[in-house]
């Protein structure tokens, strides 16, 4: 039944996008690594840390196009799925430090001795072996996003509400986490990482494993998302998105779909944020501000929501366009942000992907076009007359 | 016992001798004069016996000889005050505080004073100024000699007590004797009912006062003190919740105006509008803009700025308002999720315009004067500021309400509240009732932003 699911998930689109992960995951840490110095191809070593993090990004926005563009559930929250999982990884990062920190105890990081802890907090312990903390990196944000679907879809909050509370839960999270007393560092996160499974976190070598890591983990995801998407599941996920009364007078539940679905995504959005940790080198509580979560909403937005390859170009290229803006002219990247949210909402509901699609439509006949956009699954009800009064 | 009863019959002297009026002007200026010659002990003496004197002129003399002008004349031993004057010196009578003319430094001496004069100089002050016919004067001795609580100062005191009429000074003044009482060995009655007029005072100083003296306090008095630091405690907790509720009403009453400018939009609308903080960050630069413009065109309307910032302010932002809704909202009806995006994405913009405009910088609003200021209330004292803001956001409701309840527009509202499409069908322009409320609730968020501008900075 695996294999059957497995090859209805590899489509044509994402053998396509998995392959150029794989290439990736080998091209540039070969640029990296064995191209020499001065080479136009060579890749500098501070980039491949950098080109990691845009495809952690690029797996949140994945995981949150999974709710959100084949589920219809904006989760304002999702950074602090991605956020509770870097944390995880974190602290197992921290208690490789060992006596290697600055107070030099073998057994609580730094920020405890300078904070006067006497013992490790309970919930710290285990973390120094890197199978719990794995397990962790996949348990925590999904223990937490099946409490919070648990009653938040039982409850039917939909819609804008949902969004609301899906970033209060964020919110409150990151006053959680910049309390000193919680016993996770405070303001100042968890830095200063030395090894990761004995190797040094610092070495060329770990970064481009590290990059090749997130590419395959990517790679992954894009199948799980493609099988996910592609099943039976995934069809009722779009029933749900597009008429969630109907497809629940149809005899579904749409409330087990939706928690299917939400904790899917979580566990993404934390394996993403474990490998965001160690190449960025330091995880803080500013991860769970509200304004990441929609940042990475936009990120599905201009890539393209409802497909499997949107997310991806959207969050690679937003944060690249990131990157240089902040570099360049730092004082106009927010009205490009900005700018970008309106644009892309009024001009490009569909996305760069749905673009695409627009122009290669209009090659082919007309009767063809219909089709396709009739299998699209991205067609939302979007030409709705007049708002629905709020209740 | 003995030293009680001598300082009763001191006190009583005192007591005789306060009332008198001031000694004969010969006498006096012969006791000034008294400082010149002699010893330090003489000079100490001279200068107990003028403190005696009681005479309001004594303190600014005594300062100028702790601070080293006070001199004497050398043809005929008369004290003076002297200001440099170039190469010469400038005398002034410290009697009548006549001029005397510019003299050469050879024509006077100065009056030395060391350290332990000077110390008594201080003391000397004090007690001058307890005596003061001047309030505040007497107020802020008062007030100094409750913060040191001197034991030398108690005889002194209860002179003072018997002569203040004044009862916000008088009732200082008992709180400084209770400290003092209850600081120095005494008897216990005394001490017991030294305890009880300071929690008679009822106020966070008393309830320190007897706080500080719990460790030094006999142990029989001590479980007197401690009931007392409790009963102010909880006399003081009912008196903070108060305050509390007060600060807790003017800061919601903020957040009201905000929030039904947001219940307008939403309700009639749909609409959840991510940008309507910076709606009331519009607000209340608007104030701080209409200040400048007054500021700058006519100074002398400063005192009424609000009065334009608040009218300036709604239509500000209710333009900005009809803006977005005619720009953007009106392509995003029926897509809420769109709209929260493209709301969230103006909001970044509009705070990084502000940035690029005024800077990151905090800029002060300056409060009229007829806003800064507390008012007591019992044993309270709140900010007018914060009155005025409650008055100023049932005024807005109300405002809001009777545009709800009895215009035109807010029938239409109203209506496409209800049902949408049955206003429509009615001949109801919804499209431009639509534009009008995000307006109005664009404006309203203005307005509410007048109002935080003046709690915070803006």
């Amino acid at each position: 039944m695996i294999t059957q699911l497995l090859f209805r998930a590899l489509d044509k689109k994402a053998i396509w996008l998995v392959v150029a992960l794989v290439v990736i995951a080998i091209a540039i840490p070969f640029a990296n690594l064995v191209i020499p110095e001065g080479n136009p191809l060579h890749i500098p070593n501070y980039a491949v840390p950098l080109f990691g993090k845009y495809l952690n990004y690029a797996m949140l926005a994945l995981a949150l196009d999974l709710v959100w563009g084949y589920c219809g559930i904006l989760s304002l929250g999702h950074a602090a799925f991605f956020a509770l999982g870097a944390y995880a990884m974190g602290m197992y990062l921290m208690r490789q430090i060992g006596a290697r920190g600055v107070y030099a105890n073998p057994v609580l990081p730094d920020f405890m001795v300078f904070l006067n802890y006497h013992d490790l907090p309970w919930f710290w312990h285990g973390f120094d072996q890197w199978w719990f903390a794995f397990a962790m990196v996949v348990l925590v944000p999904g223990a937490l996003a099946f409490a919070f679907g648990w009653f938040a879809f039982r409850s039917r909050v939909t819609g804008v509400y949902l969004s609301i509370i899906t970033q209060a839960m964020t919110y409150a999270l990151l006053l959680a986490f910049f309390r000193n007393d919680l016993g996770l560092g405070g303001n100042n996160g968890l830095t200063d990482f030395k090894d990761i499974l004995g190797f040094n976190v610092q070495a060329a070598t770990t970064r481009a494993a590290l990059f090749a890591i997130s590419a395959l983990a990517l790679a992954l995801a894009v199948v799980i998302c493609s099988a996910i998407v592609n099943s039976k599941l995934g069809k009722v996920m779009v029933a749900v998105r597009d008429a969630e009364s109907r497809t629940r007078f149809l005899g579904w539940r749409p409330e087990n779909v939706k928690l299917f679905a939400f904790v899917v995504s979580a566990v993404l959005a934390g394996i993403a944020g474990a490998l965001y940790t160690p190449q960025v080198g330091i995880i803080n509580p500013g991860e769970f501000d509200p304004a990441n979560s929609i940042e990475a909403v936009i990120w599905v937005a201009v890539g393209g929501r409802g497909t499997i390859v949107g997310p991806i170009i959207g969050a690679v290229l937003v944060n690249a366009g990131k990157s240089i803006f902040t570099g360049a002219f730092p004082d106009w990247w927010l009205y490009c942000l900005g700018g970008l949210f309106i644009f892309v909402t009024l001009f490009m509901p569909k996305g760069i992907v749905g673009l695409f699609n627009n122009l290669r439509s209009r090659k082919v006949t007309q009767a063809s076009a219909a089709a396709e956009a009739g299998e699209d699954p991205s067609t939302l009800p979007q030409t709705r007359p007049s708002p629905e009064p709020a209740e | 016992m003995a030293t009680r009863i001598l300082s009763l019959i001191a006190l009583l002297l005192a007591m005789v001798v306060a009332p008198l009026p001031a000694l004969a002007q010969d006498d006096f200026a012969a006791q000034v004069n008294a400082l010149g010659p002699g010893s330090f002990a003489d000079r100490t003496k001279a200068m107990a016996a003028l403190v005696a004197t009681g005479d309001e002129r004594v303190p600014p003399i005594l300062l100028a000889l702790s601070d080293g002008t006070l001199y004497m004349r050398k043809s005929d031993d008369k004290v003076v005050i002297a200001a440099k004057a170039g190469s010469d010196f400038a005398l002034t009578d410290p009697v009548d505080g006549a001029d005397l003319g510019t003299v050469p430094s050879s024509d006077i001496e100065k009056i030395k004073s060391n350290n332990g004069l000077r110390g008594k100089i201080r003391t000397a002050i004090g007690q001058m100024t307890l005596l003061s016919p001047d309030r505040p004067t007497r107020l802020s001795a008062a007030q100094s000699i409750l913060k040191n609580a001197d034991p030398a100062m108690l005889e002194l005191l209860d002179q003072a007590l018997a002569a203040e009429s004044d009862p916000g000074i008088k009732s200082t003044m008992e709180l400084a004797r209770a400290v003092i009482v209850l600081k120095t060995e005494g008897a216990l009655e005394d001490k017991r009912a030294a305890v009880q007029t300071v929690v008679s005072h009822n106020d966070r100083a008393a309830q320190n006062v007897l706080i500080n003296s719990l460790a030094e306090a006999p142990d029989e008095l001590k479980p007197t003190i401690q009931s007392g630091i409790n009963s102010i405690g909880s006399t003081l907790a009912v008196w903070d919740v108060g305050r509390n509720l007060l600060y807790g009403i003017s800061l919601s009453s903020v957040l009201l105006l905000a929030a039904i400018g947001l219940a307008i939009t939403f309700g009639v609308m749909g609409v959840i509008n991510m940008a309507h903080g910076e709606m009331v960050m519009l607000g209340a630069y608007t104030t701080y803009v209409t200040q400048l413009v007054i500021q700058a065109v006519a100074p002398g309307l400063m005192e009424y700025s609000l009065a334009f910032a608040v009218p300036a302010a709604f239509l500000f932002t209710a333009l900005v308002g009809v803006g977005i809704e005619r720009g953007i909202i009106r392509w995003l009806y029926g897509r809420p999720l769109e709209t929260l995006l493209a709301t969230w994405g103006l909001s970044l913009v509009l705070q990084q315009l502000v940035r690029s405009i005024f800077g990151p910088t905090n800029k002060l609003v300056q409060p009229p004067s007829w806003m800064s200021g507390t008012f007591d209330l019992w044993n309270l004292s709140f900010t007018w500021n914060r009155l005025w803001i409650i008055v100023f956001a049932i005024a807005v409701f109300i405002a809001l309400q009777i545009i709800l309840n009895r215009t035109p527009l807010g029938l239409q509202m109203r209506a496409v509240t209800q049902n949408r499409r049955m206003a429509s069908a009615m001949g109801i322009r919804t499209p431009f009732v639509d534009a009008m409320t995000f307006g109005l609730g664009s404006g309203i968020a203005g307005m509410a932003g007048v109002a935080l501008s003046q709690i915070d900075n803006v």
